[in-house]
């Protein structure tokens, strides 16, 4: 039991987090609702109950997974590059320029157009680390303000030079077809970027884990005195690590325009970069993890708009549930206590029975 | 005498498991000099730790002058007359030694000032009546370790210290400095103190102790009058084993330079010259001891040698190749190894895995990787040939660095530097913090890649470990080197003292 315990004690740890903050949301439904039986079910099983709005949980996944892989690149180089949502953004815009500007076969046509979009992220990405090699800049802050420019550029390029004035409102043109992600699920919008983003995991996964560049990036990360010491080029790895988690973020937007509305349609950043950053944290940088932590980002999402659509309780709520299970994941010390005392008693037993320590 | 200070059955276990603390009783006699020996990692400094309030044992009582008491932090430790010097001294650099020495219980200048004055007489009566001299006005930054290590004593005693623990006072004291500090507790012993002294130094114990507690393991293994024992009953006991205090036997045979130094110079960040015209050659076959207290230009120096730190002006020659300006994997290629001083900041990442800290150097070569991929199985099967090559004492090559203790864990960095059979090999503190065991090996290690035929550079603050091992002896004093001693046979500590204060020079 101890030695069960004390290995899995991360994944023991984020479920009790989990159990907590659904409880607490239990609770406060309880408090706010008036048919709280009702609303409970909405929000915690809403998100199966039809074809579509499990297919709005995958959809709302794929650009999560995508921009947790982007962020996790960097966070295992110890580097706090938070610029996915600029890179996402920038990266969409650029991607659906070119894309309403050229015209080809459809098997070149897609790959190229989220290749043009995963370069200008890569190139958002690049700024804050080469700042930071040559210069130590925050490239928390550099990319944080980059994120602002990304934002406003954007919007530039798409509402004064791409915009379709046919449409009524404010949007680029459409796509050609030719660079539609086809949505391949009948009666939802479940489109090929989710697959994209579950090659890009395993990608990743292989990347960090099997490649000598992945295990510069993981080594820097870990001590980046000791990967100095070892002869690894740290500042070539701080900046490859940004420039590669940059690519996969402009990737992460392009695919949600090509696949879900065929324009660039967004006139408020739609913040999958900062869900990125979320489920890197739950999933501890780690590209599997990242996969199920994204997924259950979007439950709760899903969760919370069926809730909003049913029944009395704001939506607000949901972003309070999400931020108390977040919190408690990320609370390093949380459970320590019990942890130091299954340690203490698991090290006692190993005395009497002579074990050697581990 | 009555017992001042008694501990029952103290269990302390830490949260990554280990074990420091497996019930130790000890009893300290009042107005005596009680000297508590073991090696590195035996739990000596975590049973202090539990006297003076810093960790909370899992079991155990304490018992002060017959009552039990609880300490819950270092005040309450303090207030009933516990006082503490610390290996790495608390002192603040900045202010001077008698505010330092009044700091937490100044004496006030109207509500809100210090009164400057008052502090300095304070520290004068106190320094009096004790017998420490002091120069109260300056500032701690600009004395010596010494000194400052008497600060730190005075500041216990000003607070009523009756009880005083001094954990491995002498660890960054050089010989002569050694002497002034036993006078000083001699000194506190008459003024009716009582005083636990930590230390791993045999001679010493024997120098200064009324009683010995020998710990190993986390153990008492026995408490004895020191008079009733023989340095050699000590280390036999502290280890379980008998050791050799020899110097290893000479080279064999000696070659051409491989590591040449001249004229190097090294000016830092705030305009301070830290290494001033350093000419030395470390021959194929022979280790050259740098002795010297520490900060004396030894980590800059080690650092230029390895490329992590740019020099100002001179030559470092591998094999009459210059190298001042090559990254640290350029230099490495060259074959030159690198044991680093601070092995939890450099030498290892100590949440990866053993494995992958076997490969730091290495790992973007064949067959350790194909292309850009690496060959896990190779990388393991080979790791797991190091652990057993070089003992190291750990589950499987897929733990971490973390799960380790100080000994192993300088084990993996000295089976990896060594491993690549160097031509150069730099030794810096090859053995600082381990057990004797570990220091053993690691010597016979040393020794070994000397016979191999490389050139072994060796800095240590452990006068003993650069008398034991090297080939020949230089001395460096605040960034220069201040003697050079070419034959070592009799040479003692006690003749590189003089050199290394900074009192003597060669011309």
């Amino acid at each position: 039991m101890e030695k069960f315990v004390l290995k899995y004690f991360n994944l023991i740890r984020t479920i009790i987090a989990i159990a907590i903050g659904i409880i607490i949301s239990i609770f406060v439904i309880y408090v706010i609702s008036k048919n709280p039986g009702f609303s409970l079910k909405s929000f915690l099983l809403g998100p199966f109950l039809s074809k579509s709005r499990f297919g709005n949980l995958i959809e709302t996944a794929s650009p999560i997974i995508f921009c947790g892989l982007a962020i996790s690149i960097p966070f295992q180089a110890e580097q706090f590059n938070i610029g996915a949502e600029g890179a996402l953004f920038i990266g969409a815009a650029i991607g659906t320029a070119f894309a309403v500007s050229t015209n080809m076969p459809m098997i070149i046509h897609i790959p190229l157009v989220l290749l043009v979009a995963g370069l200008v992220g890569a190139f958002w990405g690049f700024i804050p680390g080469i700042l930071k090699a040559k210069w130590n800049a925050s490239e928390l802050v550099a990319s944080l303000m980059l994120n602002y420019v990304a934002y406003f550029l954007g919007l530039y390029i798409i509402n004064y030079h791409f915009r379709d004035k046919a449409a009524g409102y404010l949007v680029s043109y459409q796509l050609p077809k030719t660079a539609w992600l086809s949505q391949f699920v009948p009666g939802t919008r479940i489109h090929w970027g989710i697959v994209i983003a579950f090659i890009f995991a395993i990608l990743v996964y292989f990347f960090l884990y099997h490649t000598t560049l992945g295990y510069e990036i993981r080594m820097t990360g870990f001590n980046l005195h000791f990967s100095r010491y070892g002869g690894i080029n740290v500042f070539k790895v701080i900046i490859i690590s940004q420039v590669i988690g940059g690519f996969i973020a402009g990737i992460a937007g392009m695919t949600e325009v090509m696949g879900i509305h065929r324009r660039f349609n967004w006139q408020m950043s739609p913040g999958y970069g900062w869900d990125g950053v979320v489920v890197a944290i739950i999933g501890r940088n780690h590209p599997i993890s990242i996969i199920f932590a994204s997924l259950f980002l979007a439950y709760l999402r899903v969760g919370g708009q069926v809730l909003n659509l049913l029944s009395d309780i704001p939506s607000e709520m949901v972003t309070v549930i999400e931020a108390i299970i977040i919190l408690l994941i990320t609370a390093e010390a949380f459970l320590e206590q019990w942890r130091y005392r299954i340690t203490v008693k698991e090290a006692e037993r190993k005395e009497v029975e002579h074990e050697p320590a581990s | 005498m009555g017992v001042i200070l008694s501990v029952e059955n103290i269990v302390k276990i830490y949260p990554n498991g280990v074990i420091a603390n497996r019930g130790v009783s000890v009893e300290v006699e009042e107005n005596t000099i009680h000297a508590i020996v073991g090696e590195n990692g035996a739990g000596k400094t975590t049973l202090m730790k539990v006297i003076f309030g810093i960790e909370k044992p899992q079991e155990g009582k304490i018992y002060y002058k017959g009552k039990e008491i609880h300490i819950r932090n270092p005040l309450d430790a303090i207030k009933i007359g516990i006082g503490m010097v610390h290996q790495h001294l608390m002192l603040a650099p900045d202010l001077t030694v008698s505010e330092n020495l009044v700091l937490g219980s100044e004496p006030l200048k109207g509500k809100f000032f210090l009164d400057t004055q008052k502090a300095i007489e304070i520290t004068k009566e106190v320094s009096k009546n004790y017998g420490l001299d002091v120069p109260a006005e300056k500032k701690i930054k600009d004395l010596p370790i010494g000194i400052k290590q008497r600060v730190e004593i005075l500041k216990a005693l000003f607070r009523n210290a009756e009880l005083l623990i001094l954990d491995e006072p002498t660890s960054v004291l050089t010989p002569q400095e050694t002497e002034v500090l036993f006078k000083t507790l001699k000194e506190l012993k008459k003024h009716g103190k009582t005083i636990i002294f930590i230390s791993h130094k045999l001679k010493e114990v024997k120098e200064i102790a009324d009683k010995v507690t020998v710990m190993r393991d986390g153990k008492v293994v026995a408490t004895k009058d020191a008079k009733d024992l023989t340095e050699h009953d000590i280390a036999y006991l502290m280890v379980g084993r008998e050791i050799s205090f020899e110097r290893i036997p000479p080279p064999k045979r000696i070659g051409e330079p491989l590591l040449t130094v001249r004229n190097l110079s090294y000016v830092n960040e705030e305009s301070v010259e830290v290494l001033k015209n350093i000419s030395f050659e470390v021959r194929a076959g022979e280790i050259l001891g740098i002795a010297g207290v520490e900060g004396n230009g030894q980590t800059e120096l080690v650092e230029i040698l390895t490329g992590l730190r740019e020099a100002t002006t001179g030559e470092v020659l591998i094999k009459g190749e210059n190298i001042l300006g090559l990254s640290p994997r350029k230099i490495r290629e060259k074959k030159v190894s690198h044991i680093p001083e601070d092995r939890m900041k450099n030498g290892v990442a100590d949440k990866a895995t053993l494995e992958e800290n076997f490969i730091v150097d290495r790992y973007y070569k064949s067959p350790f990787s194909k292309g850009a991929k690496l060959d896990w199985k190779y990388i393991q099967d080979y790791s797991n040939k190091l652990i057993k090559d070089f003992n190291v004492l750990a589950s499987s090559p897929k733990a971490t660095v973390s799960s380790l203790s100080g000994g192993n864990i300088q084990k993996v960095v000295v089976a990896r530097e060594l491993s690549s059979n160097p031509m150069v090999l730099i030794a810096d503190q090859p053995t600082r913090g381990i057990d004797v065991g570990s220091e053993e090996l690691v010597h016979n290690l040393l020794m070994k890649a000397r016979d191999e035929g490389s050139a072994v550079f060796l800095v240590s603050a452990d006068l003993d470990e650069v008398l034991k091992l090297s080939t020949r002896i230089v001395v460096i004093y605040n960034g220069e080197i201040v003697a050079r001693f070419n034959e070592v046979d009799g040479l003692t500590g006690k003749d590189l003292g003089p050199y290394m204060l900074g009192i003597k020079r060669e011309e």
